[in-house]
């Protein structure tokens, strides 16, 4: 048995939060290897559970092309043989793994939150209302995709392990053109240890700077919910819920929130949850661990003033 | 031009779902709920009729939907914002869509046959994912099964007039552009929420959908006709044994005022 972990796009030479995620979730499939793909060829660390690493070569940008990440999935499968292969649940992962599945023959399992065995693993449904136990059955490989709270994230050691390199076929009819990124001094938010997020009550996007001098103090990322989104307060990537990214931190900070069931499902998992909301009838105080009935004008200032 | 839009019968976005214990796999109960169009699938309705709109040439716009006799409304309503006509695959009553029965593989495999039976398919717009089984796949394992170019997560998509589509995508850092060119391949594209406003249904608009045409063929007679092998499409290839509600959050407790939860935050040793 072997598992070939995709690790995620990165900038840097540091591999993302979600892949150190996806790398514990393989660790619990089964105790053989576990090889690393990767189109960046800055990594410096990986986790000792790393035992080689795969640099994927294509052409220019279209490393970040769900069809090259497939053909390069598909391609590394043709030459070592794998029993498993993860991904991580996120906009990045689920660009490929259908794709990737199709290719292979497999019908991959996503948004895994708990591995039982090399072959049981549980999965949500209805944003997380129920839970399914499902048995990856009819193939001989697995391919899954791993929710980043649901597992801690592998301690990067800086030993060097072995490298192999693989071309990568390209794929002619898409061509990638160009990104953009929104740039944030905070920590990022799938993997924040403080989320603080923002909703309707807001009122506005100005209004949001609020949240921002609270964050600050606590070293937090800021989210926001459908409803803020949907308003135009703020941009897409900030949604936090079943539609946007699942967060889990130690402390989420709902903020003018009421609380609706795809809101919910993107945060319920955090340690902590405080609710500040004028209505005190709001669904959100239902989850969270201290709720506050409070126009958050008034008391989020005073809570970021006495931090 | 000719678009094709698999859509999908859920149970609504605003409903509490409850799930029987003693039920195994089955306990989500599904009958007695209210039941709507997936939202993601009525913003690939929407994109597609705008797409239709603003094209030059002649387009045709085609909802397909899988699942039991009452995705007829789904599609009659799919119809009614401006769909020409509706194929409905029909499964038989205690068939399963929310990923127990029928899951993205089998679904994606029909899709691909209908692809094929139709003959000059464009484009297949579809909701990035359905908000019962949570999967995100079908779209994706369509464009692999095909080998066609893809986009997901679509915030915008422009057709070119040599029938290329570049499509602005919602990444998890923000987002970023990718060209569809050109080819006798159908581009897969699959709708993330902010690509538009889907439309409501006019009377009039209702009226006129009972006129256009529905074709319905119950799913044996579709797989018998694709050439597929029924257990492909329906077998559970990944079992779903259980299936159980999430364990209750601990009750919380309201405080006062801002200092009393700063208090309780300082014992749990959350903020200094």
């Amino acid at each position: 048995q072997s598992t070939l972990v995709v690790a995620e796009p990165t900038d840097g030479s540091t591999l993302s939060p979600s892949t150190l995620s996806a790398i514990t979730a393989a660790s619990k499939l089964h105790s053989g290897p576990i090889s690393l793909l990767t189109f960046s060829s800055a990594i410096v660390g990986v986790p000792s559970s790393i035992s080689s690493v795969i640099q994927a070569n294509a052409n220019g940008n279209s490393s970040l092309l769900a069809e090259t990440i497939t053909n390069a999935v598909v391609a590394a499968n043709k030459k070592y043989g794998y029993s498993h292969i993860v991904a991580s649940a996120t906009k990045s992962g689920a660009n490929y793994i259908g794709r990737a599945g199709a290719q292979l023959g497999v019908s991959p399992i996503s948004d895994v939150v708990e591995v039982l065995s090399e072959d049981t693993f549980v999965r949500p449904l209805y944003a997380g209302n129920a839970l399914a136990k499902v048995i990856a059955k009819n193939s001989p490989l697995k391919l899954i995709s791993v929710r980043p709270t649901a597992f801690d994230k592998a301690e990067v050691e800086n030993e060097s392990v072995a490298t192999e390199s693989l071309d990568v076929p390209q794929f002619e009819h898409t061509e990638w053109i160009m990104e953009s990124v929104s740039k944030s001094e905070r920590p990022d938010l799938s993997s924040a240890s403080v989320v603080v997020s923002g909703g309707r009550g807001m009122k506005s996007g100005e209004n949001f700077v609020l949240l921002e001098a609270l964050a600050d103090k606590l070293g937090g990322a800021i989210g926001a919910s459908r409803a803020a989104v949907d308003a135009g307060f703020v941009p897409n990537d900030m949604q936090v819920g079943q539609t946007g990214k699942v967060v889990a931190p130690d402390l989420y900070i709902a903020v003018g929130i009421s609380g609706a069931i795809q809101h919910l499902s993107g945060m319920k998992d955090s340690k902590t949850i405080v609710a500040i909301n004028k209505d005190g009838d709001a669904p959100i105080f239902q989850v969270a661990d201290f709720g506050l009935k409070a126009d958050l004008f008034d008391a989020v200032p005073e809570l970021t003033k006495n931090l | 031009m000719k678009i094709l839009v698999p859509i999908k019968r859920v149970i609504d976005y605003a409903i509490k779902i409850r799930v029987d214990p003693t039920k195994g796999a089955r306990g989500v109960q599904l009958s007695n709920v209210k039941m709507s169009m997936n939202p993601f699938c009525e913003i690939a309705i929407e994109e597609a009729i705008r797409l239709k709109e603003k094209t030059k040439t002649s387009a045709e716009v085609v909802a397909v939907s899988i699942g039991p006799k009452q995705c007829t409304e789904t599609l009659r309503t799919a119809l009614a914002m401006g769909a020409d006509r509706g194929i409905h695959i029909e499964t038989k009553a205690d068939v399963r869509g929310d990923y127990v029965d029928m899951q993205p593989w089998g679904i994606a495999t029909l899709l691909k046959g209908v692809v094929e039976r139709e003959g000059g398919v464009d484009l297949v717009l579809l909701g990035k994912q359905s908000i019962d089984s949570d999967c995100g796949q079908t779209g994706t394992l369509l464009a692999g099964l095909l080998n066609a170019p893809q986009a997901t997560f679509a915030s915008k998509v422009d057709r070119g007039d040599d029938g290329s589509f570049t499509v602005e995508r919602e990444t998890d850092s923000g987002t970023e552009v990718i060209k569809i060119k050109p080819t006798t391949l159908p581009a897969i594209i699959t709708c993330d929420l902010r690509l538009n406003t889907p439309r409501y249904p006019t009377m009039p608009n209702i009226m006129k959908a009972k006129k256009k045409p529905v074709e319905t063929i119950s799913l044996e007679a579709m797989v018998q006709e694709l050439g597929l092998n029924l257990d492909e499409v329906l077998s559970r290839k990944n079992e779903v044994v259980e299936v159980y509600e999430p364990p209750p959050r601990k009750e919380g407790e309201m405080v006062g005022d801002v200092m009393e939860l700063l208090a309780k935050l300082k014992e749990k040793g959350l903020v200094a």
